[in-house]
């Protein structure tokens, strides 16, 4: 079929074309293509996304029968195109499309002013630009890979592009936060690799060595259940090192509260989710051999630890960037919460959360950049009035804290729901009761802390004189402070609330994606 | 090779790779430890080898190579030459004390006899058996993480649970598919010399790579 041998070739084309942008910026050192190449690369991956979405629905027909249950698959599901080592399936493609989106809003909202012709270009202008390109390839790569081991180089490889972009801003901080990420995501990721070593080690001991994801969850051969189990243990601790789940989170404030805005979204919206669906992975994998129980464990424990954790830090945060990096690990222990569970329905919500959670989170960064820009403090306290001094700036990052607090018609609102009615559905009703009271806890704790910043009378007539801390303007530009592209951020925010509506792309894939993960149970 | 010649260089390997991380907790020297670290690469690259010769493959020879160039010598040149800048500002101070640390590993000897029980039914030979060294390294690692101030030493922490890991996979499966090894080999490199700018510009920006005066962020 003509069509298969096109999407064939767009599997390689998020992997080649942001690695080529990452050069063409490092050779030309262009300030337009520098400024702009993390842009380019993010529409590269989204297009790519979109149309291996569009071969995903073409094929397999699946029938999802509502909240009972069960999905009826007819036809072939799973692989919609493979090539070289790399394939995809409805998962993979889902998976692109939050790359692509989430990567579009964070560098183009995050896009720095334009500098004006012959002024000197922003320092490590290059760097930054190449680091983010590449970052997305490496992402792009770590689903498209069938091979465990090449998924697990790809989300080490993120962890070296974006140790300088966590540290970019070059200040004692930033670079106590850059590196307290790359020792613990390093140390972490090292414990999934003893965990890929195992699971090579495994099937070899039965006489077909593989890492190929689509081999092990088809026909897995005789493996030995015990080592098996040692081996998925470490996987999963690895990869929810670099998934932000407690108890491996505390590199995650750090990083995400020091890095710019876009590359804080970036981690938020995209690294963590990548890193998240490479557990669900080998979740499956495990579900063929073992049965659901080793992994759910797991993955219960952190998602209720990491709401815990979040719950605790929210009631009485003082740093709003932080707030958002803790409120991160409170999704994605949600999301744990939700994989545990299992099930179609389950699997559905998380990869919506997943989608949801990415582009609010990635408005909210680049806004809570820009109310840094303006207000020069990330202190909760130094923040007031900002929705009768700024509006500009206010009504999205209201619109967003909305989303992540899961109000209608957002789609978090549906995913958490369909979560905690899944854990019920599945014999974990309480669980659901404990992370429905820890989710009040942390309701109240965000709720409080941006009532404090977003609401109250300005104290005159004039606004207060701005510290800059971050961009050193002209007193005449004060006003300027904090501005930039607000298209991307509706988009991001409008989407995140229609996302749930949207029955016909977004429900089919998700639908076709949980069937790909829940197939064999 | 015979099976007593390979059975004898291969515990040899892994008695030197156990010896080096345990005078690693011993010493606090720095200088010492990256010779430490150097040992531990050759013996390494001693049992890759070994293995490979015994089972004949040739893509074994060259990872061993591999193995030789980069945790023998590349890596050792790239900590020494911190070392010796930093041999001025002092030693290690370790936040537990020499006879303790000893005593932890030997206590994370027997657990990681205790965990590899189940690796022990993927293979008969000698060197499915020498793999619990392995799975000591990385508890090593993790104990030398957890127990050091200085950002070398930490960094070297790092690499001895990344030995301990690539012995485990020679020892359990005759290593992981090429591409990974690259791929993994290129990872560690650079995570080394990124770590090493960070520690550098650190060291600028507080004057001193103490991590213990990394406490501004926190909750």
């Amino acid at each position: 079929m003509a069509t298969v041998g096109v999407l064939d070739a767009v599997l390689w084309l998020p992997l080649l074309l942001p690695v080529a942008l990452a050069v063409a910026c490092t050779v030309t050192r262009a300030p337009a293509l520098t400024r702009r190449a993390p842009v380019l690369a993010s529409l590269v991956v989204l297009a790519c996304g979109v149309a291996l979405s569009a071969g995903a629905l073409s094929r397999a027909v699946v029938v999802p029968t509502a909240l009972t249950g069960g999905v009826r698959a007819t036809g072939a599901a799973g692989t919609i195109a493979s090539s070289g080592g790399l394939r995809a399936d409805a998962l993979t493609a889902f998976m692109l499309l939050v790359v692509g989106a989430v990567g579009l809003t964070s560098t183009w909202a995050g896009l720095a002013p334009r500098v004006a012709r012959g002024a000197p270009p922003p320092t490590g202008h290059v760097r930054y630009g190449a680091l983010i390109c590449l970052f997305l390839g490496a992402m792009a790569l770590a689903v498209l890979a069938d091979n465990l081991g090449v998924t697990w180089v790809a989300i080490e490889a993120t962890t070296i592009a974006t140790a300088f972009l966590v540290g970019h801003h070059g200040t004692g901080r930033a670079l106590e936060a850059a590196w307290k990420y790359v020792l613990l995501g390093s140390v972490g990721v090292a414990i999934a690799f003893l965990g890929v070593v195992l699971l090579w080690a495994t099937t070899r001991a039965a006489g077909a060595p593989t890492l190929s994801w689509t081999a092990l969850t088809t026909h897995p051969g005789p493996l030995d259940p015990a080592s098996l189990r040692v081996a998925v243990a470490l996987m999963v601790l690895g990869l929810a090192t670099k998934a932000g789940l407690a108890p491996m989170h505390s590199w995650l404030p750090d990083a995400h509260s020091q890095a710019p805005a876009a590359v804080s979204g970036l981690m938020s919206g995209v690294l963590l989710a990548v890193a998240f669906s490479a557990v669900l992975r080998v979740q499956a994998v495990s579900a063929v051999v073992l049965g659901p129980g080793p992994v759910r464990a797991l993955l219960l424990t952190a998602g209720l630890l990491s709401l815990a954790v979040a719950a605790a830090l929210l009631l009485r945060q003082h740093d709003y960037k932080r707030m958002l990096a803790y409120s991160s690990i409170e999704h994605m222990g949600l999301m744990a919460l939700g994989a545990a569970a299992g099930g179609p329905l389950a699997l559905a919500a998380v990869l919506l959360h997943v989608l949801g959670h990415g582009l609010a989170k990635a408005a909210l960064f680049v806004v809570a950049g820009r109310i840094l820009a303006a207000e020069g403090s990330a202190e909760v306290s130094h923040v007031h009035a900002l929705l009768a001094r700024r509006p500009d700036l206010a009504v999205p990052f209201a619109a967003g804290l909305t989303a992540l607090l899961g109000f209608p018609p957002f789609s978090l609102f549906f995913s958490e729901v369909a979560i905690l009615l899944a854990c019920w559905q599945r014999g974990l009703g309480w669980a659901a009761a404990v992370a429905l009271v820890l989710l009040l806890v942390i309701f109240g704790g965000l709720a409080r802390t941006s009532a404090g910043m977003l609401l109250g009378r300005p104290p005159g007539p004039v606004p207060p004189p701005a510290k800059p801390a971050l961009a050193p303007a002209p007193s005449t530009t004060v006003a300027l402070l904090g501005r930039g592209p607000q298209t991307p951020v509706v988009l991001a925010l409008g989407c995140c609330a229609v996302a749930a509506f949207a029955a016909t792309p977004v429900g089919g894939l998700l639908a076709r994606a949980a069937a790909d993960l829940a197939g064999g149970r | 090779m015979d099976d007593v010649a390979f059975a004898q260089i291969l515990g040899s390997a892994a008695g030197v790779l156990l010896l080096s991380a345990v005078l690693m907790v011993w010493r606090s020297s720095l200088r010492a430890a990256v010779r430490l670290l150097c040992v531990q690469g050759a013996a390494l690259a001693l049992l890759v080898a070994a293995i490979g010769l015994h089972a004949r493959e040739v893509a074994l020879l060259a990872v061993a190579a591999l193995v030789l160039a980069l945790k023998a010598v590349t890596l050792p040149i790239v900590l020494g030459r911190r070392a010796t800048v930093d041999a001025a500002a002092g030693r290690e101070a370790p936040r537990i004390a020499p006879t303790t640390g000893l005593v932890a590993v030997s206590m994370l000897v027997t657990l990681a006899y205790l965990v590899s029980r189940p690796l022990l039914a993927l293979g008969a030979g000698p060197a499915a058996r020498a793999a619990p060294v392995g799975m000591a390294l990385v508890l090593i690692g993790f104990l030398l993480l957890v127990t050091r101030r200085r950002a070398l030493s930490q960094l070297i922490a790092f690499l001895v649970l990344d030995n301990g890991i690539a012995a485990v996979a020679f020892l359990t499966a005759g290593g992981v598919p090429l591409v990974v090894e690259l791929g993994a080999s290129l990872d560690v490199l650079l995570v080394v010399l990124i770590l090493q700018v960070l520690s550098s510009r650190i060291q600028v920006a507080a004057h001193g790579s103490d991590l213990d005066e990394l406490t501004e962020l926190r909750d």
